[in-house]
C-alpha cells in the first residue's frame, strides 16, 4: 500500500506545481496589469506600487480619441454581429438540413480564411477594396471583420441545428405548423444556445480585430485596438494598462454572461465535420 | 377479409414508394374502418414506417392513392392532414413545458385560452399525468414523455392516429402497461389508429386486425386469431409465434408426415413444409398413428413445459402442461400426434 500512497503523493505534488505555474503565467500578468493601472509610482524592486493613483484612468477616459474609439468599436461589433447572423444562420441551417453536393467542402472552405497568414489575406482584400472604393469605409471594415467570423458563425449554429432532431420538427408540422412556424417556434429556439455562443464570439472577435481594420480603415476609423497601439507607443505603460483593462472588460462580462450556454457540448459539436 | 365500402375511413390503394437505394414498399392495399386499431407488423426494414409516413404526409409516394373519408389526402402537407403521428422518440420540444407542448397545436388553431386550459387538463388526466403542466420534458421519464406525446396527438382529434413503434424504447413491463392503456383509450373514444410495431406479441395483444408485412409487401391482413391459427404464408408462419416445421409429402390423397395424414385443401403436390404450433403437438398412445421420437430436453416455463423431441421429421418442440411433463425424462421414447397443422409448398 505504501508505494500507492507515495505515488499518489507525488502526483498530488506534481498537480500542485502545474497549478502554480498556470496561476503564475496566466494570472500573474493580469494581476500585474491591474496593479499597474492603479499605480502612481511603482519602482523596482518593490512588490507593490509605492503610490496608488487613478491619474491615468482620468487621462485615458477624458481623451476624446479613446472615447470615440470605444463607441466606434462597439458600434462596428454590433453591426458585424447582426450582419453575420443574417448571413450565416440561413447558411448554417442549410448545411445542417440540406444534403447538397460538396456541402462538406463549403464548410471546410471557411477554415481556409483562418489558415492563411492573415496579413496576406488582408493585403489581397485591400487591393480588391481599393478598386471598388471600399477603402476607408465602414462597409469595408464590416466586411473584413465578417471574413473572420464566417467560420464559427456557420459551424457552431450548424451543429446546433443538427442537434434538433427531425422528429421534433416533424411533430410540429404534424400539429399544424407550416415550415416557417416550425423554424420560428421549434428549430430556432432549440438552436439558440449555439447561436448565442457564436454571436458572442463574433462580437468579441470584432472588438479585438486590429490588422484588417488597420489595412482598410486608416485613417478615419480608429477602433479600440488601433488606439491601443498608439497609446502604448506614446504614453507610459500605465496608460496602456488602463486601456487594456477597458478592452478586456467587455470580454469578461460577455463570457460570464455566456457561461450558461457555453458548455463543452456546444463547443465540440461545433467543430465536427459531418 | 374485406371491409364494406361504407365503413371505410382510410383507404390505401396500390401504394408504391421506392427509395433511391431500391428499397421501399409496393402493392399496398388496405381499408381501415372507423374505430379500428390496425397494426402494421413486420421485421425491421420491411417498410412499415414508409407506409405510415406516407399516410402522415412526410413522404410522397411514387404511385397509388390514400383517401380519408373518400377524399384524397395526398396533395395535403402534414399540417393540413386530418392525421396525427406519435413517433418512436424525440416527440416533445424540450424548450417548452408540458402545457406548451400540448397547447401549441391548439393555439395554432386559434382555440380560446380558457378552452385550451380545460382540454389540456382533461387530456393529461386521460393519459394519467394530471398536474404535470409546468414540467419540462427532461423532467419526465421516457414513459411519461410518450404519454404526453400521445396526449398531444389526441388533443388534435385526428381522424386517424398514427403511431410508429411508440413504446419500443421503453422497458418490457412499462411497454405492456402503456399498450393496455392505449387500447383502453382507443376503445373508449372509438378512435381509429394505425399502430406500427415489429413486436408480434404487441401486435397480437392490442390489434383488431394485423397487417403482416415482408420486404415492402403485405403478406396477410387478418385478425390476431386468424393470423395465429391460419398463417397464409410460410413467412407469416415463421414470423408469428412459435412454430415447428416438419417435412411432409403432398399428394391427391392428402399430406403425409411420417404415419400421420392431413387433408390437402390447398391442392399442394410434392415436398411440402408442414407447420405445427408446439401446443398443437400431443402425446399419444404408441398404437395410434403418429411419429415416434426421443425426448432431448424438458424445460419448465411457469405453468407449462417446453419439451424438445427428436423425430425423423426434424427436431420438434412440444408444449405440455407442467404436470404431464413431470413424468418425461431425457432420452425417453414418446409418440407424437398433431391436432392441427398447415402445409406450405417448399418453393414459395
Ligand atoms: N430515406 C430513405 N432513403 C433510402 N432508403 C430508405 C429510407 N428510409 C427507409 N429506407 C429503406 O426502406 C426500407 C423500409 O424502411 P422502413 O419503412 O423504415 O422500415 P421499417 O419501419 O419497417 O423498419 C428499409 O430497407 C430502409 O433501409
Ligand atoms: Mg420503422
Amino acid at each position: 500500500m505504501g508505494w500507492y500512497a507515495r505515488s499518489l503523493g507525488k502526483r498530488k505534488i506534481f498537480e500542485f506545481i502545474v497549478l502554480l505555474v498556470f496561476v503564475f503565467f496566466f494570472l500573474g500578468p493580469l494581476l500585474n496589469l491591474v496593479l499597474l493601472a492603479f499605480s502612481g509610482k511603482w519602482q523596482y524592486p518593490a512588490m507593490l506600487p509605492q503610490i496608488w493613483s487613478l491619474e491615468w484612468w482620468s487621462f485615458v477616459l477624458t481623451k476624446e480619441e479613446v472615447l470615440s474609439s470605444i463607441s466606434l468599436s462597439f458600434g462596428i461589433a454590433a453591426i458585424v454581429t447582426v450582419a453575420s447572423i443574417l448571413i450565416c444562420i440561413p447558411a448554417a441551417y442549410a448545411f445542417a438540413r440540406i444534403r447538397f453536393p460538396l456541402s462538406r467542402w463549403f464548410l471546410f472552405s471557411f477554415l481556409l480564411t483562418n489558415a492563411f497568414p492573415k496579413m496576406g489575406l488582408y493585403v489581397s482584400i485591400a487591393v480588391l477594396f481599393y478598386q471598388v472604393g471600399l477603402m476607408n469605409t465602414l462597409l469595408g471594415i464590416v466586411l473584413i471583420h465578417i471574413v473572420n467570423t464566417l467560420m464559427f458563425m456557420t459551424w457552431i449554429p450548424a451543429a446546433a441545428f443538427k442537434s434538433v432532431h427531425q422528429a421534433q420538427e416533424e411533430s410540429a408540422r404534424d400539429v399544424g405548423a407550416g415550415p416557417f412556424r416550425v423554424f420560428w417556434h421549434i428549430t430556432l429556439p432549440m438552436a439558440l444556445p449555439g447561436i448565442l455562443v457564436a454571436s458572442i464570439f463574433t462580437f468579441l472577435s470584432s472588438l479585438d480585430e486590429a490588422q484588417g481594420t488597420f489595412m482598410v480603415g486608416i485613417p478615419d476609423f480608429k477602433t479600440m485596438p488601433l488606439v491601443m497601439y498608439s497609446i502604448v507607443e506614446d504614453y507610459p505603460s500605465t496608460a496602456g494598462a488602463v486601456f487594456s483593462i477597458i478592452m478586456t472588460l467587455p470580454t469578461i462580462i460577455l463570457l460570464m454572461g455566456a457561461r450558461r450556454f457555453v458548455n463543452a457540448d456546444v463547443m465540440s459539436s461545433g467543430f465536427q465535420m459531418k | 377479409m374485406d371491409v364494406k365500402e361504407e365503413e371505410v375511413l382510410l383507404s390505401i390503394r396500390s401504394l408504391q414508394k421506392t427509395y433511391k437505394t431500391g428499397d421501399g414498399v409496393r402493392d399496398i392495399n388496405l381499408d381501415i374502418r372507423k374505430g379500428e386499431l390496425i397494426t402494421l407488423l413486420g421485421p425491421s426494414g420491411c417498410g412499415k414506417t414508409t407506409v405510415l409516413r406516407t399516410i402522415g404526409g412526410f413522404l410522397n409516394p411514387d404511385a397509388g392513392e390514400v383517401k380519408i373519408e373518400n377524399q384524397s389526402i395526398l396533395h395535403l402537407p402534414p399540417e393540413k392532414r386530418p392525421t396525427a403521428m406519435v413517433f418512436q422518440s424525440y416527440n416533445l420540444w424540450p424548450h417548452m413545458t408540458v402545457y406548451d407542448n400540448l397547447a401549441f397545436g391548439l393555439k395554432l388553431r386559434k382555440t380560446g385560452k380558457q378552452q385550451i386550459r380545460e382540454k389540456v387538463e382533461q387530456v393529461l388526466k386521460l393519459v394519467r399525468l394530471p398536474g404535470t403542466e409546468k414540467k419540462y420534458p427532461s423532467q419526465l421519464s421516457g414513459g411519461q414523455q410518450q404519454r404526453v406525446a400521445v396526449a398531444r396527438a389526441l388533443l388534435l382529434e385526428p381522424k386517424v392516429l398514427l403511431l410508429d413503434e411508440p413504446f419500443s424504447a421503453l422497458d418490457a413491463k412499462l411497454r405492456m402497461e402503456m399498450r393496455e392503456e392505449l387500447r383502453e383509450i382507443q376503445a373508449a373514444g372509438n378512435l381509429t389508429m394505425v399502430f406500427v410495431t415489429h413486436d408480434q406479441e404487441e401486435a397480437l395483444s392490442i390489434s383488431d386486425r394485423i397487417v403482416v408485412m415482408n420486404s415492402g409487401r403485405i403478406e396477410q391482413v387478418a385478425s390476431p386469431q386468424d393470423i395465429y391459427d391460419q398463417p397464409s404464408s410460410l413467412f407469416v408462419a415463421q414470423f408469428i409465434g412459435r412454430m415447428n416445421f416438419l417435412n411432409g409429402q403432398a399428394s391427391k390423397d392428402g399430406i403425409q408426415v411420417q404415419s400421420l395424414r392431413f387433408g390437402n385443401d390447398k391442392g399442394l403436390a410434392g415436398e411440402v413444409t408442414v407447420a405445427v404450433r408446439p401446443e398443437d403437438m400431443v402425446m399419444q398412445d404408441p398404437s395410434a398413428a403418429g411419429m415416434s421420437g426421443t425426448v432431448r430436453q424438458v424445460m419448465v416455463l411457469g405453468h407449462y413445459a417446453e419439451v424438445s423431441v427428436e423425430t425423423p421429421a426434424g427436431m420438434t418442440k412440444v408444449f405440455l402442461p407442467r404436470e404431464e411433463a413431470r413424468a418425461l425424462l431425457t432420452g425417453a421414447e414418446v409418440h407424437l400426434g398433431i391436432s392441427r397443422a398447415t402445409a406450405y409448398s417448399k418453393t414459395s
